[in-house]
């Protein structure tokens, strides 16, 4: 593990020329991650910033604040990114791997016991019932985040028709996502370069 | 068993895309997985999609944890542990390589407009998430006003989520919804 942190350091000297990054062991990293992944209820982000910021401080709040923007900018769920690039930044490619472990081990259990439970129990009428009621609810969390993304985004003719195109691929005409990306990407990146030079 | 594993290798791959297409986590994703997994390949049932969209917001940790239910529910223990390593896999090598990265390339022109042409796709699938699962939870009056008053909950007040789900769910016991 160590060999393979100080070859991975080689590789990547941006990670170990970063001043005042904390050296941490495998195992409290395994462990500060295993107890964001269980109490993660309604969304992670928050516990990981408390944990990471205020907890452990192994990063200081601008720092955090610069990884979220990095992790919102990649591809992937951002707190996934979160994990990786902490882990990374902490202990070289184990930390990556250890990090992300700790994060998914206990939701894929729990998550897993929950669905055989369902499969035990949900042709029962009242578990079905509540079923229904919870993922009307789950459908209103997501409109929430909707709205709370597209309120700031949705100002200009140029986003709201980009948006609107890509809505109506997804939702009407059921395109495939890879060819919807394809399609308006050009398109987007060719109005924003235009937009930018007027 | 053979067409069963060759159906988990066209979804595994289907996932080390979308992967890479999953700008701002699953949730933008949540109508190309129900495309895939429901309209195509009929792997689940719209309902049985819904209802692990469901466990997986009542259940703790990232909401990914959607994607290794799918996983689970299609091909078991293999499905679960290969389809959570394909939705992340990709996008954690590349989240690697920019921990590397200087933080210069963040403020280059090409960035930036790379940067601002993707935010409006990505609000455009968010919208049509929320549309979809609107679409497919709901089938009455009382359950889209239940998806209506959770939106507003959540966007007015700072209520733990979870007790809008456990309250809905009580709702749908007693028959309300």
């Amino acid at each position: 593990m160590r060999f393979e942190a100080e070859e991975e350091e080689k590789e990547n000297p941006a990670l170990s020329r970063r001043a005042g990054v904390p050296r941490v062991g495998l195992p409290q990293l395994f462990q500060a991650f295993l107890l964001v992944g269980l109490s993660g209820f309604g969304g992670v982000l928050p516990f990981i910033r408390r944990m990471l910021v205020e907890e452990r401080k192994w990063l200081t709040a601008s720092e955090f604040t610069e990884v979220l923007a990095l992790s919102q900018l990649l591809p992937g769920p951002n707190v996934i990114n979160i994990t990786v690039h902490v882990g990374a930044r902490m202990a070289g490619i184990p930390g990556a791997v250890i990090a992300f472990l700790g994060l998914m081990i206990m939701p894929i259990a729990v998550v897993i016991g929950l669905s055989m439970l369902y499969a035990r129990y949900g042709d029962l009428q009242p578990v079905e019932d509540a079923f229904r009621g919870i993922a009307s609810a789950a459908a209103g969390l997501i409109v929430a985040m909707a709205a709370k993304i597209a309120w700031p985004v949705l100002r200009s003719a140029r986003t709201i028709v980009l948006a609107a195109m890509v809505f109506v691929a997804m939702a009407f005409l059921g395109l495939p996502l890879v060819w919807i990306i394809l399609l308006a990407l050009p398109v987007a990146i060719l109005w924003t370069w235009v937009a930018q030079n007027e | 068993m053979n067409s069963s594993s060759s159906a988990l290798f066209d979804f595994t791959i289907h996932l080390l895309l979308l992967s890479l297409l999953a700008i701002g986590g699953i949730n933008p994703i949540l109508p190309e997985l129900h495309r895939f997994v429901v309209s195509e390949h009929s792997l689940l049932s719209n309902e049985q999609f819904v209802t692990l969209f469901a466990l997986a917001q009542a259940a703790p940790g990232p909401n990914v944890i959607f994607v290794t239910l799918i996983g689970w529910q299609v091909y078991g223990l293999v499905g679960a542990l290969v389809s959570t390593a394909a939705i992340c896999g990709p996008a954690t090598v590349i989240a690697y390589i920019a921990t590397g990265l200087s933080e210069r390339w963040q403020s280059r022109r090409w960035f930036i407009i790379l940067r601002r042409s993707l935010v409006p796709l990505t609000t455009g699938l968010m919208i049509a998430s929320a549309w979809l699962l609107c679409i497919a939870a709901n089938s009455s009056l009382a359950s889209y006003a239940v998806t209506g008053i959770v939106g507003v909950l959540v966007l007015a007040t700072r209520i733990n989520p979870l007790w809008l789900l456990a309250t809905a769910g009580f709702a749908g016991i007693i028959g309300l919804v």
